[in-house]
């Protein structure tokens, strides 16, 4: 039997509450939001950073969460697909996606809207570049991405009209 | 026509569940007690299993290790034929082949144990190209390697070449092509004496890994239940592999009476599953003077890896669309599928189309330069028109008229502006920046090919609940194009009633009839015209039953089916497709109605090429096509978006690098497919024309856009630089030797 | 995941001289790791053979972008979203923010660190050759002291270099020296966002009166180190941008990089697309 060593206990604020686990210390964090914490909503596409299906928001940015271990959750404020929601009421860019075609298979969705908010938390009025950009970390093989555009864009305008 | 629903771009169904991260796909789901499962493969492409050694310093017994000899019914993975096993026994004929499994809680320690697997192997030669295959350097398959082959002939071709003012040759290749859904394959199976086997996957076809399922474990219909989880995208990728994956969870957890759940890291996904047939192509084209074209002889050849699998298929698919959407009267189609020691390549959205079309497009452009005239002029002078008969021999009923999506497709890019302001900048020799325009037209049959839906004899059936809500049954699955959707407006609109009345039951074999794979864009066309007549069928019994008025609401619906189910238990119509008396097909001479209806279609795409790194850039692409009515706007476009987003992969990016049979670029890093900024606006628009036999007009949609996007990539890169492509992809360092050539 | 994870360790030293006691006292058993953009990759694979981490991401002493008269210091764990958003970087050494923009994807830029780049060593990294031509320095600092040494020398062979059991590298330091340069960065990669390089090529020249007075050119994915590529600037200082120069300079460099054929390209392409970078390079500075 190969050695074991010892795992940890981790405290962080996940979408918005205080929460805590007991992990390995480089187990993925995408591993323990999705089976220790049951936040299946973020996937994993290819667990290498290079998909984006796993896209968390952490300390206010953007990472893959197939490449933060553990450990470097401890003390983190942390936003998953789970914390966008508030209650049943979508948030603007969610609704944005189902309107305008911004989900098809519906598996990147979650770390495109996570890249979304981020992209929007930085250019509250992003050009077709600016989204092109922000996005180009978060693969989909659906939709050839125009849809997702259109999908950013609307939510923009929503807000701006507070429509 | 007045529409309520069709032809509006209602909101995705499932839409909700897919935005907030609640929708449950199969790596989501989690039973009490279970297991993990992994497989381990074979190192080498063909040889004898000497031994299996299991090493290292691994509890074993806490293990639940299958071989082949676990295996309760038939070795093999049911598909047309039973040629691939399910793990192989004495002989591997791949890499990555499937020998040992194992299962247990631990992860990791999974992992650990799959290391220390050590399959020994006696080498044997192997195939590992098209031409050793045809050359028979081994015999790896049957007598000949060859899966199948066709013959297709109309007119007497070798009667052109002494008229022929040019005759034109040419050899085209395409490469695999990886699926690359995001989420990866994945099964959990249970298994018990009480129920049989049950197993929830990531899947397209739930009735295939049905039917696979029962002859791996020798049970009957009712012991095999097969579930469709949420899938994350398939295009192709998970028609058939799902069944090899079920087998392997199924097996594991009848062994260890644990559920037993496998799911494919990306690395495991991309070297073991299916990816588009690599093929060859060659052309001999007789054109008179002035442009028409005399005869079309076709030779047709994919590499269809190591088992049969749905070879023939994909084979019979390229060669009916190898002559494409022209009016010729002599026309030969040779084509075959020969076996190599790869993976088994498979379905993937287009189906063998896209490579016979990518062929046909490149060389016709190379036709027109011989004969002197525009390359559009060429298919102006050859476009098939209503009446006349396409190379398998089906007169075309529906209306089609090429040259107005050409002039569509040519007045949305400003094809023929472009094409003079580029010619006259890239004779700038010094010009770091070559910029070209290049179009492709092609059809595409929608639904199983000739007899084929006549022999699968899809069935739906549909139910009204005592609420007034309308379950649809159908075996027809939605992983992202959009069937929950269509389905609930084809649906609504007969029913007279809004969409979230309509309600679609997960795809389950216990429960929903087999409506057919969702493959060969079958499912709007063939099934939707099932729920379409299902819910007339409903409609009818309620109204004849006197419980609902002329001119009802919504609520009188509901009110009525209360009244009705209390009156007769229940509310149900059934329905069974029944093929058109006018559709013929002869499968011996391989010619006839090939299929019920085509989607027609004319791409443009404008490229820029760097000369000095031979960077292919698309800056500019439109897609005009006819695809009957459009049911959904919003889905439609994505549809196509999607597609083309793929074909710009195939054309340009995407190269599956292969040594002796295995990928080695086996992970998104290395095989890249193009991400937001690679892609140009791809501007897409459709010409109505509603087909009489699909629901409310619809015909077939999905493959469509991988026929001729690599086609107008690549004669709009010919076009900026004068390189004659004759394969995809046109990676950089490819187009920068040609270019070499060229300039030399 | 195919690594044995309950294998590995990993553990967060209070500070830096925690961090560098740690490494001294055991010598060889713990090894940086900082954003994990590479480390975790090859966890996932199971294809890292080193178990024990010290985790530095949280060492306030490596963090931070200093600005200096004479110098602009980056801490190691300055990430590549931090160099771009740095206005003095963006005005005095522009190519060191194109290379972090061309790096990863967002989410990469965001946890992808200068010193883990260096560290790394890999020799299709973005950030290495515009440190080359910036002639950037690190220092070097272990419990028994720091040290600093020149970028351009500090990796010997692939994936080979002058860091020792117990080092740590602490911040880059950029001599302020490059206002008025003419500067060119091109990464070639496999596509247009987060792609590895095929071909990356990093190069600035001071132009006196029309002439090459200083020039620095270095060059990724073409030696199994980044190539500083010393005889190419040998031909061209004192020389006026024009054909013969290039010719000369082009063959200079054929001769200078060793590419191979890999799986993203081949060394023809690479080869090739270098001396035509280095022809667009001389384009900038005659224009």
């Amino acid at each position: 039997m190969p050695e074991r060593a010892r795992k940890i206990r981790v405290s962080c604020v996940l979408n918005g509450s205080a929460s805590s686990f007991e992990a390995h210390p480089m187990a993925r964090l995408l591993d323990v939001l999705r089976e220790d914490l049951k936040l299946t909503g973020t996937k994993e596409g290819c667990g290498e950073g290079e998909c984006g299906a796993c896209s968390i928001e952490m300390d206010g940015v953007l990472v893959n969460s197939c490449l933060v271990p553990a450990l470097q959750a401890q003390g983190a404020k942390i936003r998953t697909i789970e914390g966008v929601a508030i209650g049943e009421s979508l948030h603007a860019v969610q609704q944005a996606f189902i309107a305008h075609g911004g989900a098809q298979c519906g598996i990147c969705t979650p770390g495109m809207i996570l890249a979304a908010l981020n992209l929007l938390a930085r250019h509250p009025e992003p050009d077709d570049a600016q989204i092109r950009e922000g996005l180009s970390g978060n693969l989909c093989r659906c939709t050839g991405y125009m849809k997702i555009f259109e999908s950013v864009v609307a939510a923009v305008r929503r807000a701006e009209t507070g429509a | 026509m007045e529409t309520r629903v069709i032809g509006k771009s209602v909101p995705r169904k499932e839409g909700r569940e897919k935005v907030t991260g609640r929708a449950r796909y199969v790596d989501d789901l989690s039973f009490p007690g279970m297991l993990h499962g992994v497989t381990v493969r074979s190192p080498a492409a063909r040889g004898r299993i000497r031994a299996v050694h299991f090493e290292g310093d691994i509890p074993w017994h806490e293990f639940t290790v299958v071989t082949a000899k676990d295996i309760p019914g038939k070795n093999c993975i049911a598909l047309l034929i039973e040629d691939q096993p399910c793990l192989a026994a004495e002989f591997v004929s791949h890499p990555e082949e499937a020998v040992v499994l194992l299962a247990h809680h631990d992860k990791y320690l999974l992992e650990e144990a799959r290391r220390s697997v050590r399959i020994e192997i006696e080498p044997l030669p192997g195939l590992f190209s098209i031409e050793d295959s045809l050359a028979q350097k081994e015999i790896i398959w049957g007598q000949d390697n060859i899966f199948k082959s066709f013959y297709v002939e109309k007119g007497d071709v070798d009667s052109a070449w002494a008229r022929a003012e040019f005759v034109v040759e040419g050899t085209y290749e395409t490469g695999a092509q990886e699926q690359l859904y995001i989420e990866p394959q994945g099964m959990i199976a249970q298994v018990n004496g009480a129920e049989g086997v049950t197993v929830w996957g990531s899947l397209q076809c739930p009735h295939y890994v049905h039917k696979a399922l029962m002859i791996l474990f020798g049970l009957p219909r009712e012991r095999i239940r097969v579930v469709q989880a949420e899938t994350g995208g398939g295009f192709g990728g998970k028609e058939e592999y799902p069944s090899m994956i079920a087998a392997h969870a199924a097996l594991l957890a009848r062994k260890s009476g644990r559920p037993v759940k496998i799911i494919y890291d990306r690395a495991e996904d991309m070297v073991a599953t299916t990816k588009r047939h690599p093929s060859r192509t060659r052309h001999v084209t007789a054109v008179s003077r002035d442009g028409k074209l005399l005869a079309m002889d076709i030779d047709f050849t994919v590499d269809g890896g190591a088992y049969e699998t749905l070879s023939p298929v994909v084979l019979s698919r390229g060669t009916i669309h190898a002559a494409g959407p022209y009016a010729c009267a002599n026309v030969r189609i040779r084509s075959r599928a020969v076996a190599t020691n790869a993976p088994p390549h498979g379905a993937f959205r287009g189906f063998g189309a896209p490579q016979s079309v990518f062929a046909l497009e490149r060389h016709l452009d190379r036709v027109a330069e011989a004969v002197g005239i525009a390359p559009e002029e060429l298919r102006r002078r050859n476009f098939i028109r209503e009446g006349q008969t396409l190379a398998v021999g089906q007169v075309v009923k529906e209306k089609v008229d090429m040259n107005a999506l050409l002039g569509r497709a040519f007045e949305l890019s400003g094809y023929h502006a472009k094409r003079k302001q580029f010619a006259a900048e890239n004779s700038d020799a010094r010009g770091a920046i070559k910029k070209g325009i290049g179009f492709a037209s092609f059809l595409h049959g929608a639904g199983f090919t000739g007899s084929g839906e006549e022999y699968l004899a899809s069935e739906v059936a549909m139910e009204a609940m005592a609420d007034g809500s309308v379950h649809i049954l159908a075996g027809s699955t939605e992983m992202g194009q959009g069937t929950n959707t269509i389905f609930a407006q084809i649906a609504a609109e007969a029913l007279r009633l809004d969409c979230e009345q309509i309600r679609i039951v997960q795809p389950d074999t216990a429960h929903v009839p087999n409506s057919g794979p969702t493959v060969a864009s079958r499912t709007a066309m063939i099934v939707g015209k099932l729920v379409e007549t299902a819910a007339t069928k409903l409609l009818k019994t309620l109204r004849d039953s006197g419980f609902l008025r002329e001119g009802y609401s919504a609520e009188d619906f509901s009110r009525a089916c209360g009244e009705y189910i209390t009156a007769h238990r229940e509310l149900k119509s059934f329905v069974k497709y029944e093929h058109p008396r006018d559709l013929h097909w002869d499968d011996q001479k391989y010619s006839g109605d090939a299929y019920g209806a085509y989607a027609w279609a004319v791409y443009v795409a404008e490229v820029s090429v760097d000369m000095r790194t031979a960077e292919v850039r698309v800056n500019d692409f439109v897609a005009v096509q006819e695809v009957g009515r459009v049911i959904n706007p919003v889905l439609a476009a994505g549809q196509i978006e999607g597609g083309v987003a793929q074909g710009i992969g195939f054309a340009l990016y995407e190269n599956v690098v292969w040594q002796e049979g295995r990928m080695v670029n086996a992970q998104m890093t290395n095989y890249v497919m193009p991400t937001s900024v690679d892609l140009p606006a791809i501007r897409v628009c459709f010409e109505e024309i509603p087909y009489g036999r699909g629901p409310a007009g619809a015909k077939g949609i999905g493959e469509l856009p991988l026929d001729g996007t690599a086609p107008a990539i690549a004669n709009a890169i010919a076009h900026a630089t004068g390189v004659d492509v004759r394969a995809i992809p046109v990676t950089a360092e490819t187009l920068l030797e040609m270019l070499e050539a060229v300039h030399a | 995941m195919r690594a044995y994870l309950p294998a590995y360790e990993m553990e967060t030293p209070q500070d830096l001289a925690a961090a560098l006691e740690r490494l001294a006292a055991e010598s060889g058993v713990w090894k940086p790791f900082a954003g994990g953009t590479d480390l975790m990759v090859l966890l996932e694979a199971g294809k890292l053979p080193h178990k024990k981490f010290l985790n530095i991401w949280n060492l306030e002493e490596l963090r931070g972008i200093e600005v200096r008269t004479e110098h602009v210091t980056l801490g190691a764990l300055t990430t590549y979203a931090e160099v771009q958003r740095n206005e003095t970087l963006a005005r005095e050494f522009p190519l060191l923010c194109r290379a972090a923009a061309a790096t990863g994807s967002v989410a990469t830029q965001n946890r992808g660190t200068l010193g883990g780049n260096i560290a790394n060593a890999s020799p299709a990294a973005d950030s290495p050759p515009v440190l080359v031509v910036y002639d950037a320095e690190i220092e070097i600092v272990s419990a028994g002291g720091a040290r600093w040494v020149h970028y351009a020398s500090f990796h010997t062979e692939y994936k080979k270099m002058n860091l020792h059991a117990g080092e740590l590298i602490r911040r880059i330091r950029l001599t302020r020296k490059h206002a008025g340069w003419k500067q060119y960065f091109r990464k070639v990669g496999t596509r247009r966002a987060q792609a590895i390089s095929k071909i990356c090529f990093a190069a600035a020249a001071r132009m006196e009166a029309g002439r090459i007075a200083d020039v620095r050119i270095a060059v990724g994915s073409v030696a199994p180190i980044v190539l500083h590529a010393v005889r190419v600037e040998e031909s061209l200082r004192g020389q006026r941008p024009g054909d013969a120069v290039l010719q000369a300079a082009q063959d200079a460099l054929s001769a200078e990089i060793t590419p191979v054929d890999d799986m993203r390209s081949t060394a023809r392409y690479r080869r090739q697309v270098a001396r035509n970078l280095l022809g667009e390079f001389l384009e900038v500075l005659a224009g």
